[in-house]
Parts: structure tokens; C-alpha cells; sequence
């Protein structure tokens, strides 16, 4: 039995044996972790091979996580889109809050297929950190998350919870103190560690086989919401939209579509306060081949390699790198990447809470943001799906501010006039 | 073998034949500044150290502890550039003759060009490079481009590496395995993992390599155990600390060398 999460690998679509797509992944890692890497790729290949351990995810995503997660249309957002029919694929309504349950849920079961009693994580947002440390509560293990001390004061909310859930919160303060440093800390952890530690990596980046093991474990989304848009439509989108920081809940998306090649797929990146003001995150608009945290792919750093840091206000999309598929989907063509600034993004975040009763993450309002303008550029024949991935409860306290000094400004500038 | 892999292997030889194994110490290129790194790096080699290794600090040190960290930061801040890496392993060389080597994650070598950074680092006398987190699977590349700039690619060996890897990595390596003391980035630690021993038996039964070990080897004491059974010993993070605590960078360079004397000592084989 083959469970839909796992389907038939399509061509061009999967990684290399050696987890390449095209020119961009690899396993760029020390030799310590070596062994684990493998460990974890020979685990997962006999997993995806046993119905047990599908039927068991199957089970954990439907009556733990909550799936299958609506699709809401929203007409009256949709009227600052050009008129095209907006329907938001609800990943903010699963177990803890975001998309990022669907493969921390298929990890921590690989993590007990592997007789591990300890993890470890990053987290920018907090929301992997917080899907984590539910799974290890759940299944008994050990948890330990790793996060920026940048985040930790802009996403308190979320450190309450995972302590809540008794995981360790340990402050970075290396580098820019974001998602970055965090995840380079988790690295140093697991080389110590590795015997008894698996890393639950919270995005489809990382060395072979995190990218596409995490795109199989996200994959639900697109297959869903591809069934759920034809019953509900009466056909395929237009476009299938959604945010990018690391690629897991674009590519859950996308990878459902990627054989309907008249849906556009498109991804949001982070374009912070503009990617001409070099403050920004938007890695596949600016960024150029390299490596970073084990992969290939495209990257934001200087002529010498050294990686730069990014900027957004969103700390989940805080992140100068990108996973391989989506570098191989941008050179290909067959993704298209925009940047969306801080200011779009927030003002799409207010307009779907006034308009529809949804507070979303700040990560997904970028989306939210790239599907004003793509719905603008279809027109009322346009339909467009957008990956909802997260519930905004966690940036009330940003987005307070950021709508606070807005006004302030607004105020400064009437005064001057 | 010729330039300056021919080099790295004598040096390893002649210290066998003299009963001792060869000490190697490691210092960032750049820190505090490029000359206090220079002045550093050659206090080493005057005071015992057989090769050194140049590190070429990066923004994301991902197998560093937080001593390396510091000094990749200051050095990054201090504006450092490659150049100034070939520059340092240039006046290394010249002035006394010995093997020099690189450090380096990745990423800068790959952005700067492999052939670009082999050819300069040949031509200013370098010996080799280390590169962490280029494991032997992804190093096809740069292994042409050392071999024909007659450089050494040393790897890594970890207690975790199987004994089928070990086989693979030391086919393809030069010059020496650089065999890792215990699973952990880099920092100072109070005992020696034992660990090592084991690994340096496996390493031996399946080349002829030298094998140096390295990782947390912080005083003379821990140099001269591991001096027993290893080719080289290899010490970094309690020399770059060195630097780091000391009021400036003459009185860092004094304790650098002291540190490197007293370590070269423990690395003679005594009959006890
Ligand atoms: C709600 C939400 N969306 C998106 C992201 C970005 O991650 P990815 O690009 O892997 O989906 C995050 C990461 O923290 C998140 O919390």
C-alpha cells in the first residue's frame, strides 16, 4: 500500500541518490554527522516502504493534527484582489497553529523508529519550536529547541508555550540572533550529541535527505487542497500561492501541482524594507548559488562567501537561505519568486482580519500580499489558492507595534504638510 | 608528489624518525588584525610547531565553539579578505620554511573560485587544505584542483565514520587524516576523549597516512598522551583563546608562543 503522502516519484521532481536537484542540495556536512545523516536516510527510505508507518502518520495528521484542514474561500478579501476568487488553504487551523505539525508529526515517528530518546530543533517563529516540542510531549521524548534571542522577544508567546510543553528553550546570541544562528547551533548540538539526538529540521533545507524527506511530510497540503479546489471550483487554479523562508510550506503546496504545468506557482519571499534598501530576506530575487547548513542552493552573502544577514519583520521568513528544490524550480522556471515587503505583507494581514475574521501569520500575509497582486493581474476570472500556513496569535505584540508606529508616522507626515 | 604536499609529507616523516609526533597548531587568519595574525602564526613556527593550519574565518562557523566563533567574528569585523589569508599563509612559509594549511568551510573557496584559491594558495607556498564540512562524497571538484596545484586535502575522520568511509576517505586524502578526538565542534575541554585511540587504530589498519588528532586538545599533558599513539597533535582553540585573553596583542603573541614551546616538548616520546 502506498499512502497518498508517498506517491510515485515523478520525473525530475525527486532528488538524485545523492539529493540533488539539478545543480542545487547535497550533503555539504562535518564528517561527525555523517553517520546520522545516513542513518536518517536509510530510516526513512524503509519507512516510506512500510504501510505501517503511513497508516500510523495518516492516523497522527488526521485525528491529532486535524486534518484535512479547510479550504476557505474569501470573497470579501478577494475584492482588494482584483475580483479573482481567493481561497486560502487552512493551515493555521491545524494542531498548534501552522503547517509546521505536518513534518515534525512523520519526524518524531521516525525519531522512534530510530530509538532515539532525545531532539533537538530551531525556530524562528517559534512555530516549529512549538510543533516540536507538542510531538515530543506526545511521544515521550526529550526536547530541545534552539531560538535567536531576536525571536525570542519578538515571538514570547511561543516560548511560553514550548515551555508549557516542557521542552528547554536555549537563547542565541550569536550572528544576527535569528533563525540562522539558531540553526547553527542546533548543528553544533547534534555533532555532540548525535547518538542519543535526532534534529528535527523545520524546513526543506538541510543536508540530503531533510529537503525532500520534509517535502514528502508536507506534500498533504498540495494534495489536499488540489482535490478540495477542484470540487469547490470545478477546477484547477490559476496560481498556487504561498510564503517562503526555508520552502516547506510552498513546496507542501506546489509539489501537488508541479505535473499541472498551466497552475502557476508562485512563492513570496521576504523583501523586508526592499531588496534595494539591502535589508531583506528574499534569497532566490538577490541571493546566488552557495552553501549553507549543508546544501547547495541559493543564498544572500557577499563576493567572499560570507553569508549577510537578512531583515524581515516576520521571524519565520528571517532567513538567508532557500531549499535546493525551490532554487531548482527558480532556474527551471516553473516557480516564480517575488519579493513582498514589510509593508505589503502587513497590510494584507489587516485587511484579511477586517475583512474576513482571520488573523494570520505574519509569514503567510506575504502570500496574502502576493495574492493581491497576482489576483490584480488575473482579474475576476482568476482563481488563485493561497497557503494559509499559520494563525497569527503569536504577532499580535509585532504587529501592534509596527501598526502603531505606522499611525505615528502617518501622524508625523500630516503635521509636516 | 612534489611542491609543497612533498613538504607536508617530509616534515611528518622526519618527526617520526626523530620519536615524536609532530605539532600542529592552528590560528585565524585576520585576528585580531592580518599582522597580529601573522606575527602569531609565525610565533608558532619558531617556537616548535611543525605545520600550522591558517583558519579562513566564515560568518557561520557551524563546527566551532564559541572560541573559534569570537575570533571569526573579529576577524570579519576587522574586514578580513581572502587575500589577506594568502596573505598571512605567505609569510608563514617565508619566513620559515614549513607547511602551511588551510581551514575553511565551503562556501568562501567555492564563491571565490576552487581553482582561483588553489592556484594563489600554491603559489604562496601553502601546503593544503582542511575543509569541514566538504565531506569526501562532494570534494571531486576540489581534489583535481589540488591535485594539480600539488596541494594536500586532509579530511576529517570521526569516531562515528564507518570502517567502509574510512577506506573511501583515506583513498582519497593527502598528506595526513586529521582524525577527530570526539564527536564535538572545536573547543578547549579538560580531558582527552578516549575515543581517540580507537579511532586511530581503525584509521591505521586501512592506510598508510599519517594520522594527527585533533579537537579539544587544550595543554601539554593532553598533548603528550595523544602524542603516544598519533602521528601529529593538533591544537587550536587553547591557542586562539591564548589571543583572546590576553591585554593585547604583543603579550598574546608572547603566550602563544610559551603555549606553543611547552606543547612542542610534550609532543617527544619519552621511553616511560
Ligand atoms: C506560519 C509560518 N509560515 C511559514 C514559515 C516559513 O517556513 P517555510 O518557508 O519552511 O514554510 C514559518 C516558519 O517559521 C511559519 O511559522
Amino acid at each position: 500500500m502506498n499512502s497518498q503522502f508517498f506517491f510515485p516519484a515523478l520525473p525530475g521532481e525527486s532528488p538524485s541518490e545523492h539529493g540533488y536537484f539539478g545543480a542545487f542540495g547535497g550533503t555539504f556536512i562535518p564528517e561527525a554527522l555523517v553517520a546520522a545523516v545516513d542513518e536518517v536516510a536509510v530510516e526513512y527510505e524503509r519507512a516510506k516502504a512500510d504501510p505501517a508507518f503511513a497508516a500510523e502518520f495518516e492516523q497522527l495528521l488526521a485525528h491529532y493534527a486535524g486534518r484535512p484542514s479547510a479550504l476557505t474561500e474569501v470573497p470579501r478579501f478577494a475584492g482588494h484582489a482584483g475580483g479573482a476568487r481567493v481561497f486560502l488553504k487552512r493551515e493555521d487551523l491545524n494542531h498548534t497553529g501552522s503547517h509546521k505539525i505536518n513534518n515534525v508529526l512523520g519526524q518524531a515517528l521516525l525519531t522512534k523508529r530510530m530509538g532515539k530518546p532525545r531532539v533537538i530543533a530551531e525556530t524562528g517563529a517559534g512555530q516549529h519550536g512549538v510543533a516540536t516540542a507538542t510531538a515530543c510531549a506526545l511521544f515521550g521524548l526529550e526536547c530541545t529547541i534552539y531560538m535567536g534571542e531576536t525571536d525570542i522577544r519578538r515571538q514570547a508567546v511561543n516560548v511560553a508555550r514550548m515551555e508549557m510543553l516542557g521542552a528547554t528553550v536555549i537563547p542565541v546570541t550569536s550572528g544576527s540572533r535569528t533563525l540562522k544562528d539558531a540553526i547553527n547551533e542546533t548543528f553544533r548540538d547534534w555533532v555532540a550529541n548525535v547518538e542519543t539526538t535526532h534534529y528535527i529540521f523545520g524546513t526543506v533545507a538541510g543536508p540530503h535527505p531533510f529537503p525532500a524527506m520534509i517535502r514528502d511530510f508536507q506534500r498533504v497540503i498540495g494534495v489536499e487542497a488540489r482535490r478540495q479546489i477542484v470540487e469547490r471550483a470545478g477546477r484547477l487554479p490559476d496560481a498556487a500561492i504561498a510564503c517562503v523562508g526555508g520552502g516547506s510550506n510552498a513546496i507542501g503546496l506546489f509539489h501537488a501541482f508541479l505535473p499541472d504545468t498551466d497552475v502557476r506557482l508562485i512563492g513570496c519571499e521576504a523583501a523586508g524594507h526592499g531588496v534595494e534598501s539591502g535589508k531583506h530576506a528574499a534569497t532566490l530575487t538577490a541571493g546566488e548559488p552557495g552553501i549553507l547548513h549543508g546544501s547547495r542552493s541559493y543564498v544572500l552573502q557577499d563576493d567572499e562567501g560570507q553569508i549577510t544577514e537578512p531583515w524581515s519583520i516576520s521571524a519565520g521568513l528571517d532567513y538567508p537561505g532557500v531549499g535546493p528544490e525551490h532554487a531548482f524550480l527558480h532556474d527551471t522556471g516553473r516557480g516564480e519568486y517575488r519579493p513582498v515587503t514589510d509593508a505589503a505583507a502587513m497590510r494584507a494581514f489587516r485587511l484579511l482580519a477586517s475583512t474576513e475574521g482571520i488573523i494570520p501569520a505574519i509569514e503567510s500575509a506575504h502570500a496574502l500580499a502576493g495574492a493581491i497582486d497576482v489576483g490584480t493581474e488575473l482579474g475576476p476570472d482568476g482563481l488563485i489558492v493561497v497557503n494559509l500556513s499559520g494563525r497569527g496569535d503569536k504577532d499580535m505584540e509585532t504587529a501592534a507595534r509596527y501598526f502603531e508606529q505606522d499611525a505615528e508616522a502617518a501622524r508625523a507626515g500630516r503635521v509636516q504638510k | 608528489m612534489s611542491g609543497n604536499l612533498r613538504l607536508l609529507a617530509d616534515t611528518l616523516a622526519r618527526a617520526k624518525q626523530e620519536n615524536r609526533a609532530a605539532l600542529i597548531t592552528y590560528m585565524t587568519a585576520g585576528f585580531p588584525t592580518v599582522d597580529d595574525g601573522i606575527a602569531a602564526t609565525q610565533a608558532m613556527l619558531n617556537s616548535g610547531a611543525d605545520i600550522v593550519e591558517i583558519g579562513l574565518p566564515h560568518s557561520d562557523p557551524v563546527l566551532d565553539g564559541p572560541v573559534i566563533q569570537t575570533a571569526d567574528e573579529i576577524a570579519l569585523r576587522g574586514g578580513v579578505r581572502i587575500a589577506d589569508v594568502i596573505r598571512t599563509v605567505r609569510e608563514a612559509y617565508q619566513a620559515t620554511g614549513k607547511p602551511v594549511l588551510v581551514m575553511s568551510y565551503w562556501n568562501p573557496i567555492d564563491r571565490y573560485g576552487a581553482e582561483r584559491f588553489g592556484g594563489e594558495l600554491a603559489k604562496a607556498g601553502g601546503a593544503g587544505c582542511i575543509l569541514p564540512d566538504l565531506p569526501v562524497q562532494e570534494s571531486a571538484l576540489w581534489r583535481e584542483t589540488a591535485a594539480r596545484h600539488s596541494l594536500a586535502t586532509v579530511f576529517v575522520a570521526a569516531p562515528s565514520t564507518t570502517d567502509e568511509r574510512l577506506r573511501e576517505l583515506t583513498a582519497a586524502g593527502t598528506g595526513f587524516v586529521y582524525a577527530s578526538a570526539l564527536m564535538g565542534v572545536t573547543g578547549v575541554r579538560d580531558a582527552v576523549s578516549t575515543a581517540a585511540g580507537s579511532l586511530v587504530r581503525r584509521i591505521r589498519a586501512v592506510t598508510e597516512l599519517p594520522v594527527c588528532v585533533g579537537i579539544g586538545i587544550s595543554d601539554a599533558a593532553q598533548a603528550g598522551r595523544v602524542a603516544r599513539f598519533a602521528d601529529g597533535v593538533i591544537v587550536a582553540s587553547a591557542l586562539v583563546k591564548a589571543v583572546l585573553d590576553a591585554p593585547d596583542a604583543a603579550a598574546g603573541t608572547a603566550t602563544v608562543a610559551e603555549l606553543t614551546t611547552e606543547l612542542s616538548r610534550a609532543t617527544r616520546r619519552h621511553a616511560d
